[in-house]
């Protein structure tokens, strides 16, 4: 269902000279790119690189020092974009009660919410688990509840900070393969890694960030065939960049 | 009366002697109103000093941790002082009635619920603040998930209030007067009846005053274990 990405009102994002800093530090400088409907974009780049806040600029969970980004239909933080953190936080609740929260901060009448959390739970194998408490869940079934939290609110975008990065191969490949799901129906990801085997079974685009400069942007295929920077080549043979 | 003062608690308790079922009964009228007073204004109110930032902010917060070790023949007299006749409030004519005593409780619970509250949101907005935001809540509109899954921590806090609204005597004997069925609490009874040597009653209700307070902590324990093996 790729229509979804034909009939954005958000999307492209983009970013005009981005910059952020924290007590006269800068941490990102002056990064633009522009993210299209549709796209699998991963963020690549070693630790503290800037990835994680480059996401949540766009997200507007923190507001750009320098620079703009620009949503489509001109609004500062429009609703129909989601984030799933790296170590999400799941409320002291059952699993459908941390459903049916996100419906309700997303004013869906509470007629309508017991369909939609049902559907959710179905899709993302979590029926089973409705009423258990979700911190009591696994580390990879709180991130597919973390997912699940994230879809039922309709976003066109959907933003990803390490979403496996502490989950076992069997719990990554579940993720990637709900995350392949997503972009098929045609909404827009935008996820960080550092794992080059993650980013090279995803991407679709690629954004290189070293020391907080977006330094390559563009198709995974290039990217990956042949660097355009000295520090994406050694990021990709493995080199120690810092 | 038997001379062992204990014979003569266990008597009492075993009889339902009516006295001591008025004084235990009023007491938790009175205790519980007060509670129920400030968590109604407390909850919210600390909420919101965890929540908003305001001039003056860290002065209400210092007040309010301060007024936790409130003396409560101080609260008391205040309260006299203004329920009296000549006092601002004087015209309510609620001096030596169960109501002076719930405002008294309130005074002294109501900044344990506060201070309380605004510890728990403030530590629960650290970690929860990014997750909410990004789902769409407000400050505001976080404040009851944020006291919703601080319940548990609320109850010890609202336990507390409990504990120093039913162990209080100084506030309760100056607002209320220690009146024989209309404002006798079991803590001024037990002073009183202990002054008078008659210790079976005193002791009777030391003995109900545990056994609430036992009970009381007793189902927050359980409650929270409860809760926390449900993954709350």
């Amino acid at each position: 269902m790729k229509d979804m990405a034909r009939t954005s009102t958000i999307l492209p994002l983009r970013l005009e000279g981005v910059g952020y800093s924290a007590d006269g530090t800068p941490l990102l400088s002056g990064v633009t790119l522009t993210v299209p409907a549709g796209r699998r974009l991963i963020v690549l780049g070693p630790n503290g690189a800037g990835k994680s806040l480059l996401l949540r600029l766009c997200h507007g969970l923190l507001d750009a020092s320098r620079g703009r980004v620009i949503w489509a239909d001109g609004s500062p933080r429009p609703a129909a974009q989601a984030m799933v953190f790296q170590r999400p936080v799941m409320l002291r609740r059952s699993v459908r009660a941390n459903l049916a929260h996100a419906l309700a901060l997303n004013g869906v009448a509470r007629a309508d919410r017991a369909g939609r959390i049902a559907a959710a739970l179905d899709r993302f194998g979590l029926t089973d688990l409705a009423t258990r408490g979700a911190r009591l869940l696994s580390g990879g079934e709180q991130q597919r509840l973390a997912l699940a939290r994230a879809w039922l609110t309709g976003p066109e975008i959907l933003f990803l900070d390490e979403p496996t990065s502490a989950l076992d191969p069997g719990a990554t490949r579940t993720i990637e393969e709900i995350i392949r799901g997503f972009s098929a129906e045609g909404m827009t990801i935008v996820m960080t890694t550092h794992d080059l085997g993650q980013a090279r079974r995803l991407a679709e685009d690629v954004a290189f960030l070293s020391r907080g400069r977006l330094l390559e942007h563009g198709p995974a295929a290039g990217f990956f065939a042949s660097p355009a920077t000295t520090e994406a080549r050694a990021f990709l043979s493995g080199d120690l960049l810092w | 009366m038997a001379d062992n003062p204990f014979l003569a608690a266990f008597g009492l308790i075993a009889q339902a002697d009516p006295a001591l079922m008025q004084i235990i009964g009023l007491s938790l009228r009175v205790s519980l109103s007060a509670v129920a007073i400030a968590c109604l204004i407390g909850l919210p109110l600390g909420a919101a000093l965890a929540l908003v930032r305001f001039r003056g902010r860290s002065g209400v917060i210092v007040t309010f941790n301060a007024l936790m070790g409130l003396p409560p023949v101080v609260a008391g007299l205040v309260i006299y002082l203004l329920l009296s006749r000549s006092g601002p409030l004087g015209s309510l004519s609620l001096l030596f009635t169960p109501w002076a005593m719930v405002l008294a409780q309130t005074v002294l619970i109501l900044p344990i619920i506060v201070s309380l509250t605004r510890s728990m949101v403030e530590d629960l907005w650290e970690e929860y603040r990014d997750q909410l935001r990004s789902l769409g809540s407000t400050r505001l509109r976080a404040v009851p998930t944020l006291l919703w899954d601080g319940r548990v921590s609320l109850l010890t806090g609202v336990l507390a209030g409990f504990g120093r609204a039913s162990a209080e005597v100084g506030a309760v004997l100056i607002v209320g007067g220690n009146i024989a069925g209309h404002t006798r609490t079991m803590t001024t009874a037990i002073t009183l009846e202990t002054n008078r040597g008659n210790l079976g009653l005193a002791v009777a209700l030391g003995l109900i005053l545990l056994t609430i307070t036992f009970s009381l902590n007793g189902m927050a324990f359980a409650v929270a274990q409860w809760s926390r093996r449900r993954g709350g």
